[in-house]
């Protein structure tokens, strides 16, 4: 894209990154990362359609430690992205604007992320 | 050219008559989607690891099948939205705009259909 000659309002680059900011961002790229994950989900599905052979490929890929870093991720998103668009909900009917409730429903959205895929994992992987 | 008063052109409607569908259709995939995640965790680790007879049992239940055909409709949707968005906000070039954004229904449109085609396999029986 050619540089246009007006002037441009100040992007990313001259903010000191806050919390919220931070959490819209990664709703984008958890976002992004998710058409991934159902790339993933529609190669398992496909192959379990087509027959034991091609599934077998995805069960050995995805029990690799590779594989369950892909999975992890996937998960991990799943949830981020979840919590973020349950904080949108609120801002949708109106609620939330302060700047506490903001802060809080930022790093709820972090923390939250976090704590429900480390449950859903010790889960997979303990019991 | 329009019969329409410019009145009634602009009354609500916007130029294509159907500007905020898809800010709504967005919202409502998005609270579809808040359980239908939860679900699908539930069925990947479910199923992870087992072979078609395994996962063939578990899909032949239709509320299974069911949850998981509704699951892959209304995620596909909200990535399509959501990625047409970010693609309108940092693709600036027009055709590259458009080739973004074919790729990106296609993309939507290919998950879906394969994705329910193989699920209802499983169900039905291969």
């Amino acid at each position: 894209m050619a540089q246009p000659s007006r002037p441009l309002s100040p992007h990313l680059s001259h903010y000191k990154p806050e919390v919220t900011m931070v959490m819209s961002i990664m709703h984008r790229i958890t976002g992004i990362g998710l058409c991934l994950g159902i790339a993933f989900l529609t190669w398992w599905l496909v192959a379990a359609a087509w027959g034991d052979d091609a599934l077998a490929l995805v069960n050995m890929v995805m029990s690799s430690w590779l594989g369950k870093l892909i999975l992890i991720g996937f998960t991990w998103s799943l949830f981020h992205h979840m919590l973020g668009g349950i904080r949108h909900f609120f801002w949708d009917f109106g609620l939330g604007f302060s700047r506490p409730v903001r802060f809080g429903f930022a790093w709820a959205t972090l923390i939250g992320g976090l704590v429900l895929t480390a449950l859903v994992w010790a889960l997979v992987l303990l019991v | 050219m329009s019969m329409q008063t410019p009145l009634r052109i602009v009354t609500g409607l916007g130029a294509s008559g159907e500007g905020t569908i898809d800010f709504w259709r967005q919202r409502l995939t998005a609270l579809a989607n808040v359980p239908l995640t939860l679900f699908l965790v539930w069925f990947i680790i479910r199923v992870a690891g087992q072979d078609q007879a395994g996962m063939m049992a578990v899909v032949s239940n239709p509320l299974v099948a069911g949850a998981l055909v509704l699951s892959i409709i209304s995620m596909t949707w909200h990535m399509r939205i959501g990625v047409q968005i970010v693609i309108e906000d940092y693709v600036h070039t027009e055709g590259r705009k458009i080739a973004c954004l074919a790729a990106n229904n296609l993309f939507a449109a290919g998950v879906a259909g394969l994705c329910i085609v193989s699920i209802l396999k499983l169900s039905f029986g291969s």
